[in-house]
C-alpha cells in the first residue's frame, strides 16, 4: 500500500496520523509541503527515524528543490524519487491512500 | 500630497511557499502597499519562515514548473521594504538558521513580535 503526505508536518497533523496508520511493508510518499517532514534537524526527526523502522519512505525530489532544499538535508534513509517513480509507485501498489 | 496619510502594514505570513497560494498573494500585496509609499514590514512565522530558504529551484526542465518568486524578496529593498522580522522558534524548530535565508532578516522573540504587532495600524495576515 502506498501512503502519500502532501501537507508541511507543521500545519496539519497529516503525516503523524499517516505514520500511525502505515503498516510494515508500505510505502510513503512526501511531496509538495509534504516534504518538510524529510528534513533533517526539525521536531519531526524521530518520527521519521521510528517510521523508517518498517516502511519505506519517499520523498519527490522537484518539490524538494523548488523549496531551496537537497537531499543532503534529508533524513539518512529516506529514499529520493521523480515523478515517474511517483508513477510507478502508484502503479505498484494496490491502493493509495492520501492524507491530505 | 501635503496631506499625505503613511500608515504602517504588517504582512505576516504562515504559509510555505509553493503548496498553497498564500506566500506569492502576500507578496502582491506588499508590492502594492509599498508603491503607495506606506509603512511596511513583513513577518515570518510558522511555515512562513520556509519562503525565505536560500536555492529555491523551480525549472519547467527539471522542476515543479512555476516562477521562482523568492528572487522578489531579495528585490524588495527597492521598494523600501526593508524591514523583516523572522520568529525565533519557528525557525529554530525547522532546523534553521539566518544563514539559510536569502535576504537579512531580523529575528524576534515573542516578546519583540508581539511589541510589533501593537505598533502597527494595519495587520494583514497570509
Amino acid at each position: 500500500m502506498l501512503h502519500t503526505v502532501n501537507k508541511s508536518p507543521f500545519d496539519k497533523n497529516s503525516l503523524e496520523n499517516c505514520l500511525r496508520f502505515a503498516r510494515k511493508g508500505h510505502s510513503i510518499l512526501l511531496f509538495e509541503d509534504g516534504i518538510y517532514g524529510a528534513l533533517k534537524g526539525t521536531r519531526f526527526e524521530t518520527l521519521i527515524a521510528e517510521g523508517l523502522k518498517s516502511s519505506t519512505i519517499y520523498v519527490l525530489v522537484p518539490d524538494l528543490e523548488a523549496r531551496g532544499m537537497r537531499m543532503d538535508n534529508v533524513i539518512d534513509g529516506v529514499k529520493a524519487t521523480d515523478y515517474a517513480g511517483f508513477v510507478d509507485l502508484s502503479a505498484e501498489n494496490k491502493t493509495v491512500q492520501a492524507w491530505l | 500630497m501635503e496631506d499625505e496619510v503613511i500608515k504602517k502594514f504588517l504582512y505576516v505570513n504562515r504559509k510555505a511557499p509553493y503548496g498553497t497560494i498564500y506566500a506569492l498573494e502576500s507578496l502582491e500585496v506588499v508590492l502594492i502597499g509599498a508603491a503607495f509609499d506606506q509603512d511596511v514590514s513583513l513577518a515570518f512565522i510558522d511555515d512562513g519562515v520556509y519562503q525565505l530558504k536560500k536555492n529555491q529551484q523551480t525549472s519547467v526542465s527539471s522542476g515543479i514548473g512555476v516562477k521562482d518568486f523568492s528572487k522578489t524578496y531579495r528585490a524588495l529593498e527597492g521598494y523600501d521594504v526593508e524591514k523583516l522580522y523572522v520568529d525565533k522558534k519557528s525557525m529554530e524548530e525547522r532546523g534553521l538558521s539566518e544563514d539559510d535565508f536569502l535576504v537579512d532578516v531580523q529575528v524576534f522573540d515573542e516578546a519583540q513580535m508581539a511589541e510589533l504587532m501593537e505598533q502597527q495600524d494595519v495587520v494583514l495576515s497570509f
